[in-house]
């Protein structure tokens, strides 16, 4: 990791961070949160501080907030209307055939 | 022995109350929210050890003192504290050069002590080795970032190294008290401490482009019975409610 990333944005403040936490080992991560931190390494102590404290983490990824590629809110329409009319992707769909024991 | 064994133990626990008091006073006021709520850890992190050490120090006195008597009712002539922890907490760059000495010399002291044959001690301090590894490796982070960072950083964390390196030499003075209970084997021999120590700070300050200070001949005084005259405004803070209201409880 490189040693010091510690250019300001506009905002004044340290690069941003998006942090995710493993409870017990094998769950999968999921987002705690965000800080900002000059670097990898800080950014990791400053989420271990943050989102650990309060016990029953295994593990922590930091990543940088500007590499995250995310959807936009305004193609939702584009994105995810079409899934709601799609009832027989849910397995509620289907009717369990009377008799069936092991399925 | 039982005397000088409540002394190393009251050391060992108020050492980690001032410098853990110290730190609480940033909260509110570290130069970034993520930092407050590290230095706020780390503060905890002390002042729970603290409370387990006096605890233990009341129990070896048998005099009936618990840790809140021991913490809030003694005075500043009878705290054991290391002058280097009771300094104010100056800039950012100053705390920062204060944790990493105590924090590097705590972790190998603790090490050291988890042998030591008084079992009660050798426990608690194997929990507080480590928290204070992580203490160490926050501090030690920051000494490089802000040594090898701007002018302006760098000439900050020079000049607290500068400030602070003469309070050192109390860390290893070893007392006629402390020889006694090596002696009678309840801790191990602490003379390592100093050249372990030496090649750990050597290293940091180095990394983080700065100079290790040089400091005079150590001033022949007892170790930790002297005070600067910083430790009693502290405490007078630090035991004002509990001095208005004995027994508080919330």
């Amino acid at each position: 990791m490189s040693k010091t990333e510690a250019t300001l944005n506009g905002d004044s403040q340290w690069p941003l961070w998006e942090v995710f936490v493993q409870g017990p080992e094998g769950e999968p991560h999921s987002h705690a949160g965000s800080l900002h931190a000059p670097d990898a390494a800080l950014a990791l102590q400053n989420a271990r501080d943050v989102y650990s404290r309060r016990g029953g983490v295994s593990s922590i990824w930091v990543v940088p907030a500007k590499d995250i590629i995310a959807s936009s809110s305004a193609e939702n329409g584009l994105m995810f209307e079409p899934m709601d009319s799609k009832v027989y992707r849910h397995a509620q769909f289907y009717k369990v055939p009377r008799g069936v024991k092991n399925l | 022995m039982n005397a000088d064994l409540f002394n190393f133990v009251a050391g060992l626990a108020d050492d980690r109350l001032v410098l853990g008091h110290r730190l609480s006073e940033w909260c509110g006021h570290a130069p970034i929210l993520e930092e407050d709520i590290a230095l706020a850890n780390i503060a905890l992190d002390l002042i729970g050890q603290a409370q387990n050490f006096l605890k233990l120090a009341g129990d070896i006195e048998g005099a009936g003192r618990n840790e809140d008597q021991l913490a809030y009712f003694r005075d500043p002539a009878q705290f054991l504290n290391l002058q280097l922890v009771e300094q104010p907490n100056g800039d950012f760059a100053f705390t920062i050069a204060r944790q990493a000495i105590f924090d590097c010399w705590s972790v190998y002291l603790l090490e050291a002590l988890s042998s030591s044959s008084h079992q009660e001690l050798a426990a608690l301090c194997v929990r507080a080795a480590k928290e204070d590894r992580y203490h160490w490796k926050h501090s030690s982070t920051w000494v490089q970032r802000l040594g090898d960072g701007t002018a302006e950083s760098h000439q900050r964390m020079q000049s607290a190294f500068d400030a602070l390196w003469s309070f050192t030499p109390e860390l290893f003075q070893a007392t006629a008290a402390q020889q006694k209970l090596v002696a009678a084997g309840l801790i191990p021999n602490l003379s390592s401490l100093e050249s372990q120590w030496r090649k750990a700070m050597n290293e940091l300050l180095e990394m983080a482009t700065l100079k290790v200070p040089t400091v005079g001949a150590a001033a022949g005084r007892p170790a930790r019975s002297q005070h600067t005259a910083h430790l009693a405004p502290m405490l007078s803070e630090m035991q004002g409610l509990a001095r208005a209201f004995p027994g508080a409880a919330w």
